[in-house]
């Protein structure tokens, strides 16, 4: 229980410099004229859903893009321009992301528009931004944004997708003849998740012993679990997000059935390993764009993570959070690199970027602007394993970036 | 399809029945003695949960948790209804449901300023962990011990309102407080304590909801939401309707899991459609 209070207090320090952070997004409401005066300062927006279910990951996303633009401004800008995050709260609701995106590109004026969490919402983002042409740099998962149907040569996809998800985390727990049953939330995320691991699951020679959807957003799943019981799986593959991980993973320990299976899941969620404790996530695993962990072993991880502590009291940065600051990081650096803000230039240094500033040498595909990058596997600790509270994970694999993981581009329908 | 699998859904729906009628009974209770519908209920069921967690993590017991929760919120109550609903008591019944709104959104504000919005870990208490083989399949001991709880507490409930002279004081209230003022009782006094007695009970299903799901400032949202379903198709304010409708939705909710489980937060919405065209009042409700 005294883990308990000090995570309580914990949360009211960074609530405290959350309230920082939004005050600081206020005063840039507050004042829009002074912003267009200095024509020159370059406008990035940041649509992301700082309420609902997905809020956790959401604050991070924010926190870690804020410390890119600081950095960035520290050394002087792009071309000695300021950068300006203007961040908006897109409530995971594809329509109401849609009008945010639209006013920060004719209202506010916008070079690029980066973030958005959620493979619905990021669609709808997508859509606003490809009719505008306007850059986005996406950093939630997606396979259908760099398939030819949705592609968008504005669009630069920066997060994993799920099929190299899902391919890496079947590849280290599936084996030929293992038994998985399915549970996923009944959106685009659940749906491409469980594609990429039947695809894998195929490949290895698993079998596929039963499916389940379940509605976005369930409080309750207890109703499903006789089901997913009597299906006798070896694996339960769990595909779900925010606070539907914590609570759906939860109720299947209560269950019991960690007891006859195990658990697995496309994305192991830190903050939601945070919301319900080391004795309900101990041995489940899944996989992750990022672990604070990695930097024992990667020196750019290492100095994205002290960069991190210092601007945040001493926290650390999540998994989700670390895409804030790998995609805008990725966007800064074209729009030096390309000199300024124009699109087409921007594009063009995108393409032919090769960045490394958190976990490792990541570039974009150039027929599908896919991030090619590594993939970790974890593992969660049991209590008596961690060293710290913040000792949440086992790396189990990391896959190093590699084009091999990801579809093809001519499978995904673009010219050979 | 085998029997015992429809069996042990069948127990699951009945179990999930009865954590929706704890959710619902605070939200029928209030509305049904004092006309207000109480839109800040899934607001004091998170704030509940909350209590219950801080007054566990200071003891270091989740049963003085779930004793002082109730106590904590219901005094909380009292203090909205004194402060906040009595103005609005002979106004139309827009006023109090605009002002409880509101008052839900600040409370969550609140909780999100002082604990942060992420989830915060409720364990389940030691003594309840853990699965019991019911012969067709297994269930969590906690969820059965939460049956129990409200069974007691409907038992209780029926016992003071039928059985108790303040119990014949509210329900004669809620019949006619003119009536009841003429004959010199004071009426204002039996609606502080019904309103306090609503968020208790909106608190204890908090608490209770705490170590099956984590405890966040979003998690009352979607129980306001249920529980007007439960409501209105038990028939708003009536008690027994609102028990009958909880277990119907809860069977309805995990027989759907058995064979369209992505259709199941749909049908509890389905099933008060269908109610509402065939006997607008719900099951048990009075026609006004």
């Amino acid at each position: 229980m005294t883990d308990v209070i000090r995570t309580i207090a914990q949360r009211k320090i960074s609530r405290r410099s959350a309230l920082a952070g939004l005050g600081a997004g206020a005063s840039f409401l507050a004042m829009p004229w002074v912003a267009r005066a200095a024509d020159d300062t370059v406008r990035i927006g940041f649509p992301t859903p700082l309420t609902g279910p997905f809020a956790a990951e959401a604050k991070d996303q924010v926190k870690s893009a804020e410390l890119a633009v600081k950095q960035f401004n520290d050394k002087g800008g792009i071309n000695g321009r300021k950068i300006e995050l203007l961040v908006r709260d897109d409530k995971l609701n594809g329509g109401e992301a849609a009008t945010r995106t639209l006013e920060l590109i004719e209202k506010d004026k916008v070079h690029a528009i980066v973030g958005s969490l959620s493979s619905a919402v990021q669609l709808a983002v997508n859509e606003v931004t490809r009719a505008r042409g306007v850059i986005y740099v996406s950093i939630s998962q997606s396979d259908t944004i760099n398939e030819v149907k949705d592609f968008s040569k504005f669009t630069f996809h920066e997060a994993l997708n799920p099929h190299m998800t899902a391919g890496a985390v079947a590849r280290h727990t599936f084996k030929k003849g293992t038994k998985v049953a399915y549970l996923s939330a009944d959106y685009a995320y659940g749906h491409e998740m469980v594609r990429g691991f039947k695809r894998a699951q195929a490949a290895i020679g698993a079998e596929n012993v039963g499916e389940i959807l379940h509605p976005f957003g369930a409080a309750d799943y207890s109703t499903l679990m006789p089901r997913l019981r009597s299906m006798r799986p070896d694996i339960l593959c769990i595909s779900n997000f925010g606070r539907d991980q914590a609570n759906s993973i939860k109720q299947a320990v209560d269950f019991g059935l960690k007891q006859q299976m195990k658990i697995v899941v496309p994305v192991l969620l830190h903050n939601q390993r945070l919301a319900v404790g080391p004795e309900v996530f101990e041995g489940v695993v899944g996989g992750a764009n990022y672990y604070w962990g990695l930097e024992s072993e990667i020196p750019s991880a290492k100095a994205f993570n002290d960069a991190y502590r210092a601007a945040n009291g001493g926290a650390i940065p999540t998994d989700y959070g670390a895409y804030g600051y790998t995609g805008l990081s990725s966007l800064l650096l074209a729009m030096q690199a390309a000199g300024g803000t124009d699109t087409d230039k921007v594009i063009a240094a995108l393409e032919g970027l090769k960045y490394n500033v958190a976990k490792g040498p990541q570039h974009y595909r150039k027929c599908d602007h896919q991030s090619i990058q590594s993939v970790l596997v974890l593992e969660s600790k049991k209590k008596s394993d961690m060293k710290s509270d913040m000792d949440l994970f086992q790396v189990v694999a990391n896959e190093p970036a590699s084009e091999e993981v990801l579809r093809s581009c001519t499978e995904l329908g673009f010219p050979a | 399809m085998d029997a015992e699998l429809i069996l042990m859904q069948l127990f699951s729906g009945v179990a999930l029945g009865a954590i929706l009628v704890i959710a619902a009974l605070g939200l029928s209770i209030i509305f049904g003695m004092l006309g207000v519908v109480n839109f800040a209920h899934g607001a004091l069921f998170m704030v509940g949960a909350y209590a219950g967690l801080w007054v566990a993590s200071v003891t270091g017991s989740f049963w003085w948790g779930l004793v002082a929760a109730p106590i904590m919120v219901g005094l909380f109550g009292m203090v909205i209804e004194f402060v906040l609903v009595r103005p609005l008591y002979g106004r139309s019944i827009d006023d109090p449901l605009l002002l409880t709104f509101g008052l839900g959104y600040v409370l969550v504000e609140a909780v999100r300023i002082v604990f942060g919005s992420d989830g915060i870990p409720f364990p389940t208490p030691p003594q309840l962990t853990g699965v019991l083989d019911l012969g067709v399949g297994f269930f969590p001991i906690y969820r059965l011990f939460v049956v129990g709880v409200v069974i007691a507490v409907l038992v209780l409930l029926w016992l003071g309102l039928e059985k108790t002279r303040f119990g014949l004081i509210v329900r004669a209230g809620a019949r006619d407080p003119t009536i009841m003022k003429v004959l010199g009782v004071d009426i204002s006094k039996v609606w502080l304590l019904v309103f306090g007695l609503g968020a208790a009970l909106a608190a204890l299903g908090g608490v209770l909801a705490g170590p099956m799901r984590s405890v966040n400032p979003e998690m009352g949202s979607l129980v306001l939401a249920e529980a007007f379903v439960v409501t209105v198709i038990g028939g708003l304010g009536s008690l027994l309707g609102s028990i009958i409708a909880g277990v119907l939705v809860g069977v309805a909710v995990s027989m759907t899991a058995l064979f369209a489980p992505e259709m199941a937060t749909i049908v509890m919405f389905a099933l008060m459609a269908i109610v509402l065209l065939i006997r607008p009042e719900g099951l048990f409700g009075k026609l006004a």
